[in-house]
């Protein structure tokens, strides 16, 4: 399944996880340039609404009359840019907890261990709306909830992977020399648990993306007018009976892209379940 | 094992005590109070205060948690805020149909995943196998709404074959109910199959590889044979266990597929709840949610420990 000659970071690359390099490349490229490649601004009414696809109008016209393709664009600005912020914060509170959880051991490991547990023993996206109807549905607050209930995930993984490296002799040379606990954290035992986590910031990204996706999807995520994926499918969904593609547009967006990060993530996964060899 | 049982029950029960204090907890994290939300605008001094004598806001939160928490298990959930109903009013038919659409999936999705699992396991390598294989690996990938409208737009529209939305009343007779939910019911089955038919190829393969599977291979029995009576039951265990989990996802599915099939549930009746700050109402739809994902895990952890012959005898 690997393609000959190609490597990447001295690991052979195998056909699914080149195909989802290339997805999130797209993507990517898609939402940082979304305002120059995009042919109409995500709010201009620029012709009637539903149009068929035309050369003008490559994906034809929504709703209101909004150029397709131009909304999908800036949709991916929102949706990924949302994701990566909230995927980043969650996975700074998960390591720095869960690192400290590692190290300090003790009531502060029990303390933060049994907070998580309780938050883990009830579906996120329930505790996340009874959160959401009282603080309301801003993009802040969004983030914020979003991150601390995803960082319970991370939580758990870095304070797994800190328990075995901090038992190590480099690690208790440099609480010995007196090092604080930031020093341990970002200097003994973060680069020891980069490439798992690495491999894991694949998955939260997905995660993240799918539940910010499904909650705008629900009407309680990114409010109009600002383009999103999840929205965008809630917007068009009645037009399913009238035979109209554009729903499909957005979910199977939604779908590729996470397909795509998958991939990857396998390929990250499957690299280091097999080591540092040269074959690997 | 009666005691690692009673053991399991009782944190399960603990748990169920302590997501009542964060679903309670979680409304009170707020910078202001639920008065300065509802008011927004309207917020002078004494509109707040006649709003949080209302409320019961000028009390501690301890005592009003003591009062939620004590009602709700006497089945008094409190009054909406938007309609001034009591809230158990509201739920129960809506409970009752999303158990329906549950129950009525998992019925489904249980048999079915761990039929294709052991046939994927039995013709390891075949064409089935992979097939079966990649698609369920896609529709991991895919949100439940694509899943949802894709068959709503080939099964309903195009073919014309089922309703497109499952607009149930009280008065909509059984077999009736069936006919409506029939979509949904796919869309959650497509949605939840993928991962337990998986984890039972996996478990049944893992066991596939024991020396006493050989000895039974060597002794001449039919490989289907081995396959359900000898490896089957020691991958009983993983299997339960991704079933619940399995289970509980379906709970959080439901929300999505009844907003896409506009189903008359609890998930959507929440999600209402939601947009419209009622919280009370948004508190007991969470507590339902969250005891019935928390029993179903215990549940699993209990069929686990009795699946078990090492766990069901005490050393």
């Amino acid at each position: 399944m690997t393609i000959p000659g190609v490597r990447l970071f001295g690991h052979r690359l195998t056909w699914p996880a080149a195909l989802g390099l290339v997805i999130i490349a797209i993507n990517l490229i898609g939402a940082v340039g979304a305002p120059w490649i995009a042919p109409f601004d995500q709010a201009d009414v620029v012709c009637d609404a539903w149009d068929d696809p035309s050369a003008q109008h490559l994906l034809g016209c929504d709703n209101l009359g909004r150029d397709l393709l131009s909304r999908l664009l800036f949709g991916a600005r929102m949706s990924i840019g949302l994701s990566l912020l909230i995927t980043s914060l969650s996975f700074t509170i998960g390591i720095v907890t869960g690192f400290t959880a590692a190290i300090a051991k003790g009531w502060v490991d029990a303390a933060l261990s049994r907070t998580v547990d309780l938050l883990l023993s009830m579906p996120s996206l329930i505790f996340a709306f009874v959160v959401l109807s009282v603080l309301g549905t801003e993009v802040p607050v969004l983030v914020v909830t979003l991150a601390c209930l995803d960082s319970t995930r991370v939580f758990r993984l870095s304070r797994a992977l800190a328990m075995n490296i901090v038992a190590l002799e480099y690690v208790e040379v440099a609480r010995l020399r007196g090092e604080g606990l930031w020093w341990i954290i970002l200097r003994e035992v973060l680069p020891a648990a980069r490439a798992p986590l690495i491999a894991e910031y694949g998955l939260r990204f997905s995660f993240a993306f799918l539940f910010v996706a499904a909650l705008s999807f629900l009407g309680l995520g990114i409010q109009p007018p600002d383009a999103d994926w999840g929205s965008m499918v809630r917007d068009y969904r009645d037009m399913i009976n009238l035979g109209v593609t554009a729903p499909f547009w957005p979910a199977g967006a939604i779908a590729v892209l996470t397909i795509g990060v998958n991939f990857v993530v396998d390929w990250l996964l499957a690299i280091q379940s097999r080591g540092h060899g040269e074959n690997a | 094992m009666r005691a690692l049982i009673a053991q399991r029950l009782a944190l399960g029960f603990l748990t169920l005590f302590g997501a009542s204090v964060l679903i309670f907890a979680g409304t009170e994290i707020l910078p202001g109070d639920l008065a300065s939300a509802l008011l927004q605008n309207n917020a002078t001094e004494e509109n707040l205060a006649v709003m949080r004598q209302e409320l019961g806001l000028d009390r501690p939160a301890v005592v009003r948690y003591a009062e939620w928490f004590g009602g709700a298990l006497h089945g008094n959930l409190g009054k909406s805020l938007a309609t001034e109903r009591p809230v158990a009013d509201d739920l129960a038919p809506r409970l009752r149909n999303t158990l329906f659409l549950a129950i009525y999936s998992a019925a489904i999705a249980v048999p079915l995943a761990i039929l294709l699992g052991l046939l994927a396991a039995v013709w390891q390598g075949s064409l089935f196998d992979r097939a079966v294989n990649t698609i369920t690996l896609m529709t991991i990938s895919v949100p439940e709404y694509l899943v949802g409208y894709l068959l709503m737009k080939y099964i309903s529209v195009q073919l014309g074959w089922l309703p497109t939305l499952a607009n149930v009343t009280e008065e909509t007779a059984i077999g009736e109910r069936f006919y409506l939910t029939l979509l949904p019911m796919l869309t959650l089955v497509l949605v939840v199959i993928a991962h337990m038919m998986r984890m039972t190829r996996a478990s049944v393969l893992a066991i596939m590889a024991s020396p006493y599977i050989e000895m039974a291979f060597l002794k001449g029995i039919p490989k289907w044979v081995v396959v359900v009576r000898h490896a089957f039951p020691n991958a009983l265990a993983p299997v339960i266990s991704v079933v619940a989990l399995n289970l509980a996802y379906l709970i959080v599915g439901v929300v999505v597929v009844e907003s896409v099939f506009v189903y008359p549930g609890l998930g959507q009746l929440m999600v209402d709840a939601v947009s419209k700050h009622d919280v009370p109402v948004v508190q007991a739809c969470g507590l339902l949610f969250a005891s019935a994902f928390i029993v179903l895990n215990m549940l699993a952890d209990i069929a686990a420990i009795l699946a078990n012959p090492r766990l069901r005898h005490p050393r």
